[in-house]
């Protein structure tokens, strides 16, 4: 099979089999890039998820773009991110023209009532995961609290929020990078 | 301007300001409702519902939802292409620097300060679903009780759900599945 037919096909089953957040696919990359096709090594699926983590957009999506550009260029990135998006937008497109057809109904109302208290409820756990690696002294506290005040009752949009977040990241750096030289320096 | 322009500019900037995974778009999403009124928040949290309970990513789920809900099938796949696409020009870059972007001290110091500010984002847009699912404000808008303000049994659920999902890790779609049967015979 061409290599691009090969890149798309093996992440529409990677988009498939991943569920809910972008956190399961990991395991799976690995299954099935490095196991399954043998295009790269188990280190380098885990090294592109780190990257992938660290870049703007979803996780899973800048997995598949790297791993894509590693076995065939920008081709391989472009076939590799499309075959993962693909299984999203066709079973949503339809679950979602489904729904509006039943939305009017009674049963199907305190159906979504209740779900939506489940939704709260794993929205709070998904927090809570990512405090434990992002809040990890009063710095990065006072940031998350900051921030949460700054969204939920000033209603500040989250572009700024975010942008002031990353400046303040450089900002401490550089003071504790100072720091430490003048430490070190005597 | 044009609908399906706004809605391509808008999940550019989602692309490219979204940082920390698919969730991080959540609080995006809050501001597209306030902005354009496309959907509202009840809506917003039965988009998150689907998509945490069907195949792919949670990220590229709600972006397909929130553009069909706006603009039909090709709003849907606008949303998710223009959510895409700047994540393969930002990720071909990186790719040729992989070594220096993986050990700069640049990076670890923006996320030093991201990490908490997407956590308090989130949970931003965690407390405008909960202030839709767990009170009502209209009721107590009309009684001026506070005792119709707070909607018990949905609280009730929520407490127990959050300690079980805590400790139980079960799959998402489990509880979702759990709380659809709830609401249908509590008639929520």
């Amino acid at each position: 099979m061409n290599i691009y037919c090969d890149l798309f096909v093996t992440f529409v089953r990677i988009g498939c089999l991943t569920f809910g957040g972008g956190y399961t696919v990991l395991p799976l990359l690995q299954r099935e890039v490095s196991d399954g096709k043998g295009w790269i090594s188990q280190a380098e699926v885990i090294d592109y998820y780190a990257v992938g983590q660290c870049l703007p957009g979803m996780i899973g999506v800048n997995a598949a773009i790297l791993i894509g550009y590693k076995v065939r260029g920008k081709g391989g990135a472009v076939a590799a991110a499309l075959g993962f998006v693909m299984p999203s937008l066709l079973i949503i497109l339809l679950i979602a023209s489904l729904i509006q057809n039943f939305a009017g109904i009674r049963i199907v109302q305190s159906a979504f009532a209740g779900i939506r208290v489940a939704v709260c409820a794993l929205i709070v756990n998904a927090i809570l995961t990512m405090a434990k690696k992002g809040v990890v002294g009063l710095t990065t506290a006072v940031i998350a609290a900051a921030t949460f005040i700054a969204s939920a009752l000033l209603r500040i949009s989250p572009v700024p929020l975010v942008i002031l977040a990353a400046a303040t990241g450089l900002l401490l750096s550089f003071i504790a990078g100072r720091r430490g030289r003048k430490a070190g320096g005597g | 301007m044009n609908i399906y322009v706004r809605l391509c500019m808008e999940f550019a900037k989602i692309s490219v300001f979204a940082i920390g995974g698919g969730l991080a778009s959540l609080p995006f999403l809050y501001t597209l409702s306030d902005k354009y009124g496309w959907f509202t928040h009840a809506d917003l949290a039965n988009i998150i519902a689907v998509s945490e309970s069907t195949p792919g990513p949670i990220g590229v789920n709600m972006a397909t939802y929130v553009g069909f809900t706006a603009a039909g099938v090709l709003g849907g796949v606008l949303a998710t292409a223009s959510y895409v696409f700047p994540s393969i020009i930002i990720g071909v870059f990186v790719a040729r620097f992989l070594e220096k972007f993986k050990a700069s001290p640049y990076v670890e110091a923006v996320f030093y300060g991201v990490r908490p500010a997407v956590c308090g984002l989130i949970g931003a847009a965690g407390f405008k679903i909960m202030s839709i699912s767990l009170v009502d404000m209209e009721a107590y808008a009309r009684t001026g009780s506070a005792a119709d303000m707070l909607k018990l049994p949905a609280i009730a659920m929520f407490a127990v759900m959050t300690v079980m999902n805590h400790k139980l890790k079960w799959h998402p779609v489990v509880y979702i599945a759990i709380a659809a049967a709830v609401g249908i015979a509590l008639k929520l």
